[in-house]
């Protein structure tokens, strides 16, 4: 298929559109809001541009993400090596404790320590995005076979480079899915640190709720659903990309 | 040749191999012998140190494994395994490849020589290097294995079980391009196998284990003719000794000079046993004898099978 025909089939292609249109377009939507709730006043959140917001946003769960990312692949890695087998029962442990512990508890613990602000709230997505991460690259390092393993340092290849060359790529898809799924929940999760300051799509949904201005609510609300949807579809087509062509389906 | 020298490796107290000596002469192809259990897994894989001996030491040329870096060692030494242990998300090619590659070869030498492999392996170059291990058959795969283990020209290979797992036609056919690699290449090889069958076609020298202690070691026929104790006997002669012994005679060795007969020729390399079965597909007690140019040299009859 021709490369524009491809893109105009994508889903991907056409919610990400539709995002950012709604993202543009949103200041300019005061009529039909106003039509809708005459009683909310303003009509549109507008102590911040949309973008802004949006930026903000982003920028806090990237943080959290990719430090959860590179801390949880290390404990997974270092816990599927003969050293460090001992510590996976703790390591399984601390991460299921990061993900119970409730991210509003986190960030009432935290603002103390860190101020208001953008901090507690990536603290608080960075504990809370560890598990899906440790444990799918966990699981992800165990599927490689054995056999593969044994070949690969019976062919000679040095312990990092069986790691690097064999047992990160066949795991990949399975680590890449952990990753989706952390980000997913944190770019939900990341309107609740709106509470505490940090700037999100979770601000005008937190203004409208203690206002009782029901247009706020809603443009906050359908802006991060999209924001979610996007990107979860942006990991799925990635995670294709990188299943290597004879791993399990 | 690689020397074994009094080695032993214990398991939670256990001995899995006990003092074992063994001296595989330059260009044999020795098979390590055994039921389940009996150590020669575990011999094979001290070898390049994939499991670390506890007692004894492994020469190679004289040379002790352990005074290379394992990582060196093991560059130097073909291994090929039952599960093939193929790279899945490497192509056939880079699969070959994998040692040279570690070995920094240049790009054009690694493709030449896995097309080398490829042809050798009696796979289409051009076909199969593109292609996924999952694309290929279970005998592919394995051919595929094996020529991944000789890709860097190591002057040792190791094969654990390597046509274990592969239906019978296929091992058959692998079996025979294993014997003619050997003769064209001149490799050592150690070979680990519970398949007497299979001990017997292609061994130069056979090691029988039992529970970790070398129970006999020498010429397929010595082990068939004067087995060294009753575990030997009963091992190699479980079931049809005689078929065993004609397996491992060559036609050379008992047909009639400078006779003729007509029927299907039968190649002087052939074993007695192949030769019995020529007989029985065509209904004959004489065959002729031929030459690897199809000149008939002699014959062989019936009656001197069982000379």
């Amino acid at each position: 298929m021709p490369r524009p025909l491809r893109l105009a089939a994508s889903p991907l292609w056409w919610t990400a559109v539709l995002f950012v249109a709604l993202l543009l377009a949103m200041p300019h939507t005061g009529a039909l809001f106003h039509a809708a709730f005459p009683a909310a006043k303003p009509p549109v959140y507008a102590r911040a541009s949309f973008v802004e917001l949006f930026l903000s946003q982003a920028g806090i769960v990237a943080t959290a993400s990719a430090t959860a990312s590179a801390l949880g692949i290390a404990v997974a890695v270092f816990v599927t090596r003969p050293a460090g087998r001992d510590f996976r029962a703790i390591a399984d442990a601390l991460a299921t404790i990061g993900q119970t512990f409730p991210p509003a508890a986190v960030l009432a613990l935290a603002v103390p320590a860190l101020g208001f602000g953008p901090r507690p709230t990536v603290v608080a997505l960075f504990l809370y995005g560890l598990l899906p991460i440790v444990e799918n690259a966990i699981a992800g390092l165990e599927t490689v076979p054995g056999a593969v393993r044994e070949a690969a340092a019976g062919m000679g290849m040095t312990g990092w480079q069986v790691l690097a060359r064999v047992e990160l790529p066949l795991a990949a898809p399975v680590i890449l899915a952990g990753i989706r799924v952390s980000v997913t929940i944190g770019i939900g999760t990341a309107t609740i640190g709106s509470t505490v300051g940090a700037l999100t799509l979770g601000t005008p949904i937190f203004d409208g709720l203690a206002g009782n201005k029901v247009p706020l609510v809603l443009q906050g609300a359908i802006l991060v659903a999209l924001f979610a949807i996007v990107t979860d579809m942006a990991f799925a087509r990635l995670e294709r990309r990188l299943r290597p062509p004879g791993a399990a389906r | 040749m690689i020397e074994l020298d009094r080695i032993s490796k214990f398991y939670n107290g256990r001995a899995v191999v006990e003092e074992l000596s063994l001296t595989v002469p330059t260009g044999a192809l020795c098979v390590l012998l055994g039921p389940s259990g009996c150590g020669k897994s575990t011999t094979l894989r001290m070898v390049n140190r994939l499991v670390p001996a506890d007692r004894g030491t492994i020469r190679i040329d004289g040379e002790a494994v352990d005074a290379l870096p394992v990582a060196a060692l093991r560059r130097r030494i073909g291994y090929a395994i039952q599960s093939t242990g193929l790279f899945p998300h490497w192509r056939v090619e880079d699969n070959i490849a994998t040692v040279p590659r570690l070995l920094g070869w240049k790009r054009g030498r690694m493709r030449d020589r896995v097309t080398e492999l490829l042809e050798m392996f009696r796979l289409d170059p051009e076909t199969y290097r593109g292609k996924y291990p999952h694309e290929l058959s279970g005998g592919e795969q394995q051919r595929v294995g094996v020529a991944r283990a000789l890709a860097a020209d190591p002057e040792l290979l190791l094969m654990d079980e390597p046509f274990g797992a592969i239906d019978p036609i296929a091992r058959d056919s692998l079996q025979g391009e294993l014997a003619r690699i050997h003769r064209e290449t001149g490799k050592t090889i150690v070979f680990v196998t519970h398949d007497i069958e299979e001990a017997l076609r292609l061994a130069s020298d056979i090691a029988i284990l039992d529970r970790g202690r070398l129970a006999q070691f020498g010429a397929p026929l010595d082990l068939l003719e004067h087995p060294a104790s009753d575990f030997v006997r009963d091992f190699v002669g479980a079931q049809g000794i005689g078929l065993k012994l004609l397996s491992v005679r060559r036609v050379a060795e008992r047909m009639r000079r400078g006779e003729t007969a007509e029927g299907e020729k039968v190649p002087l390399e052939a074993t007695l046993r192949e030769a019995l079965a020529a007989m029985t597909v065509h209904h004959a007690s004489v065959l002729p004898v031929a030459d690897g140019d199809g000149t008939v040299v002699g014959t062989i009859a019936l009656t001197d099978l069982v000379r």
